[in-house]
């Protein structure tokens, strides 16, 4: 295969020419972002961008925990009148979309964009732009359902809007098609950042950081963007079929012509299942992180987990049907996924189990995030056991539609993305702000968190087995349940104060936090090699890895690679297994289009709800957009 | 944190083709997530055959022939494209720029033989489920043809310009790539629609 040995410019200065504050200074103008608020918008830093990620995703989060509060104060009581059935439907399917769609998967993405680039050791995520486009996509998606709820076209269908309600007979308006279009929007982006995070995992990590050196939370997101790209399509397909048969009159849902009700069930939890891992596996990654700083010594079972990470992700392609036991399939179909849905229980019980012992042979040192950490353990372990219960079919039918499987996928969902990433939060904060979090606001946010969580979410399972139904807006209080419901009220309320008590937490710590310093849990992966909040280039000089915690095995002086172009963005790319350095390749330079590709995108999407013929002259911008995008403007970046 | 330079890049290309290139692996992830799509989609169809007593319900089969010349130029098509890669590869312009004329034509070509099909379908779309897969599916596949052949045009015109040098070499490679998925993609898409129910 050929090549181009480019000869280096003898003129441009390098990395090994320069060094202390000048190198930096130079290199962060030539990495930097440029002021102003064009400059914001063309940013392509893939810091600027993971927290802009992160600040939405969490937006998003408190808008659904609303959505929950007011659902709460309802459910009080009896017979309440506070909120009528239409407002109620709308806001447990807002809850539902919101936490799923916009942000579970988008913050885990979201710390995904920020770390990994820094955690493997280079200057910048690969295709920057289109990570910069994802973000818009993401944010306008978003926008899409809640500016619509708040018009009162919210959707009410349920977050995994089944046909025959979401169809063209009982749905009509537009409500369904809004929320369809937002599966569209955060599809696209979530696909867009998995593509980026496997190119980033494969081929610019730096030199020496073999597969065996990759830490584990990089696994964990690199697992999870494959996840992403074979189980995502499934939910493209089915809102796309949903909206075309509301649209322009196809049959695929509609059993008189042909079509099957369960058709959409399938294409939906075959993304669904993958779905809940897409959201857990990046929260092990989490817990692996912050146990082994916090344990002062190595992951024990590196590999047992990475092969755990790996063995969950292919398992939970095998688990969609048991979202559907009730639908009457043939019962050997159901045998075969109760198995498999039993077996995803081996690859995580021996992750618990590597924790367990990195903590037991270890120091814990229990700062906050350990003390999420714990929680997670906790909780997660519990939603764990009735997950076991679910499995079974005689069971899962009795307790189908109830409150406690509610109960238990809250159990699963908070104890084992939630806490985690509560954790995380406290763990990364420091890196990304460049201050610690109060400790002592953080160790009243942990108990106030989970106490309040445990009191909303445990009495759930009593009501369920008791029988009462999800979604349903309120009950007679001859059916006996309204002391577990108030009491679930009361905890989902303190639930919601202890976020409110985090937020205070991070506005807070921001202005008068102690100062971090690079390095202040003395952790040993490479993000924490550079300055606090990290320079736009990240690293001065890119860091050679000799060790699977690079900065425990040199405390002194950091191995590095110099060369690189200092006047123009380089990074190295590097050989996919061995990671040794290979290319000194152009990264690209901010730009707006992604942004008005964006713009288009969502133009397109949001008018195919009104006219399937946007989809012709949307194309067509979204075209012109991308021509602009993609069209060289004489950079070096464009030219080499 | 000191440094202590143990590796020097300087010598190193800018640029590279095929795997050793990010951009290749990028179009690599973007080719199986959506043959992801074009899998799942193929399973919905199968889905609704299995389901209905009669396949294709109340509707005869599309017409072996527009398809099949379809095929046949897409099929063709993968010389010149190969062609076009290796003489990029070669960074060769001019032959780069007559077998990327030559992609394009194949390309146009094929949009157009599908455009002359669908207005001789035996179904229509909201008739019942075969029409809709049978069309969605078309539809789907035909936003591929579409995307790449926009894209080689582009590139076309790139590689008049004073832009064609270099990374865009590597570019051609790339574009190549993403078309032999699209040639392949359709494959069994044809031996399904085509083929299946008429077997």
């Amino acid at each position: 295969m050929s090549e181009a040995f480019a000869a280096p410019d003898p003129k441009e200065l390098r990395d090994h020419q320069i060094g202390g504050p000048e190198l930096t200074a130079r290199l962060a103008r030539t990495w930097g972002t440029k002021r102003g608020l064009i400059g914001a918008l063309s940013t392509v830093d893939h810091k600027i961008i993971g927290r802009r990620y992160i600040i939405t995703a969490f937006l998003f989060l408190f808008l659904a925990g609303l959505a929950a509060v007011a659902m709460r104060l309802q459910l009080a009581r009896p017979e309440s009148r506070l909120i009528g059935p239409d407002l109620y439907n709308q806001l447990f399917t807002m809850h539902g979309t919101t936490m799923m769609f916009l942000f579970a998967v988008p913050v885990m993405e979201a710390f995904a964009v920020y770390l990994v680039p820094l955690m493997v050791g280079t200057r910048n995520i690969a295709f920057p732009r289109l990570n910069a486009f994802s973000y818009y996509v993401y944010l306008f998606g978003g926008l899409l359902i809640w500016v619509a709820f708040m018009l009162n076209i919210g959707a009410d269908i349920g977050w995994f809007g089944y046909v025959p309600l979401s169809g063209p007979e009982f749905s009509p308006g537009k409500r369904a098609d809004i929320w369809a279009q937002m599966i569209t929007f955060t599809e696209v982006s979530a696909l867009a950042v998995a593509v980026e995070i496997v190119v980033t995992v494969l081929k610019q990590r730096a030199p020496g950081m073999t597969l065996d050196r990759i830490p584990l939370f990089v696994w964990s997101v690199f697992v999870t963007s494959f996840l992403i790209i074979f189980a995502m399509p499934a939910v493209m397909i089915a809102s796309t079929f949903l909206i075309l048969d509301r649209l322009i009159g196809t049959h695929f849902f509609n059993p008189a012509e042909g079509g099957d009700a369960l058709l959409w069930q399938h294409l939906f939890w075959f993304f669904g299942h993958p779905e809940v891992y897409i959201i857990f596996l990046p929260a092990t990654g989490m817990v692996s992180a912050i146990i082994t700083t916090f344990s002062r010594r190595k992951t024990f079972g590196y590999l047992a987990l990475v092969l755990s990470l790996i063995a969950t992700g292919f398992l939970s392609f095998g688990l969609w049907v048991h979202h559907m036991f009730t639908t009457g399939l043939p019962q050997l179909g159901a045998s075969f996924f109760t198995a498999s849905s039993m077996m995803i229980a081996i690859p995580n019980g021996i992750q618990i189990f590597c924790w367990i012992a990195t903590l037991w042979d270890g120091r814990p040192v229990f700062r906050t995030p350990l003390l999420f950490v714990l929680g997670f353990f906790f909780i997660f372990v519990a939603g764990g056991l009735s997950g076991l219960m679910l499995a079974s079919v005689p069971l899962d039918t009795q307790v189908h539609d109830t409150y406690f499987v509610v109960a238990h996928f809250h159990y699963v969902l908070i104890g084992g993305a939630v806490f985690p990433l509560l954790g995380a939060v406290y763990y990364w904060y420091p890196k990304i702000v460049g201050r610690l979090m109060s400790e002592r606001i953080g160790c009243w946010h942990f108990w106030l968190a989970f106490i309040g969580f445990n009191l909303a979410f445990f009495p759930m399972h009593i009501t369920g087995l008791m029988g009462m139904p999800r979604r349903v807006y309120t009950y007679q209080p001859e059916m006996g349940w309204d002391n577990l419901n108030l009491l679930s009220s009361v905890g989902a309320l303190i639930f919601f104060f202890s976020f409110v008590v985090f937020l205070w937490n991070t506005i807070t710590s921001a202005r008068s936090g102690s100062l971090s310093g690079d390095n202040p849990w003395d952790a040993g992966t490479l993000e924490w090699a550079t300055s606090s909040p990290p320079p736009p280039q990240n690293f001065d000089r890119i860091p050679v890895v000799t060790n699977r915690e690079p900065l425990w095995a040199e405390r002194e002086m950091l191995p590095v690679a110099a060369g690189l172009s200092v006047e123009n963005r380089e990074l190295i790319v590097s050989t996919v297994s061995e990671a040794r350095a290979d290319l000194r390749e152009a990264s690209p330079e901010p730009s707006i289009w992604p942004l008005l590709a964006a713009i288009a995108t969502g133009i397109t999407f949001i008018s195919s709800i009104f006219t399937p013929w946007a989809v012709v002259w949307g194309s067509c911008i979204v075209g012109v957009m991308l021509i602009g995008w993609f069209w060289p403007k004489g950079s070096k970046e464009d030219e080499e | 944190m000191k440094h202590r330079p143990v590796l020097d890049v300087s010598e190193l290309p800018t640029y590279a083709f095929g795997a050793r290139s990010p951009m290749w692996w990028g179009t690599l992830g973007f080719c199986v997530l959506e043959g992801t799509g074009f899998a799942l989609a193929v399973g919905a169809y199968l889905y609704l055959a299995f389901l209905n007593p009669q396949w294709p319900l109340s509707a005869s089969p599309p017409d072996l022939i527009w398809a099949s010349l379809l095929t046949a130029v897409l099929l063709v098509s993968v010389i010149p494209n190969y062609l076009a890669k290796k003489y990029a590869e070669a960074e060769d312009l001019p032959k780069t720029q007559i077998y990327l004329i030559v992609v394009l034509v194949l390309g146009l070509a094929a949009i157009g033989l599908r455009f002359l099909e669908f207005d001789r379908l035996h179904v229509k779309w909201d008739q019942n489920a075969y029409g809709s897969s049978l069309w969605a599916l078309l539809g789907l596949h035909m936003a591929h043809i579409i995307t790449d052949v926009a894209d080689t045009a582009v590139l076309l015109v790139l590689m008049f310009t004073r832009h064609a040098h270099g990374k865009r070499f590597s570019d051609v490679g790339d574009n190549a790539f993403y078309w032999n998925f699209v040639v392949l993609s359709w494959l069994p898409i044809y031996a399904l629609l085509y083929w299946g129910p008429r077997l």
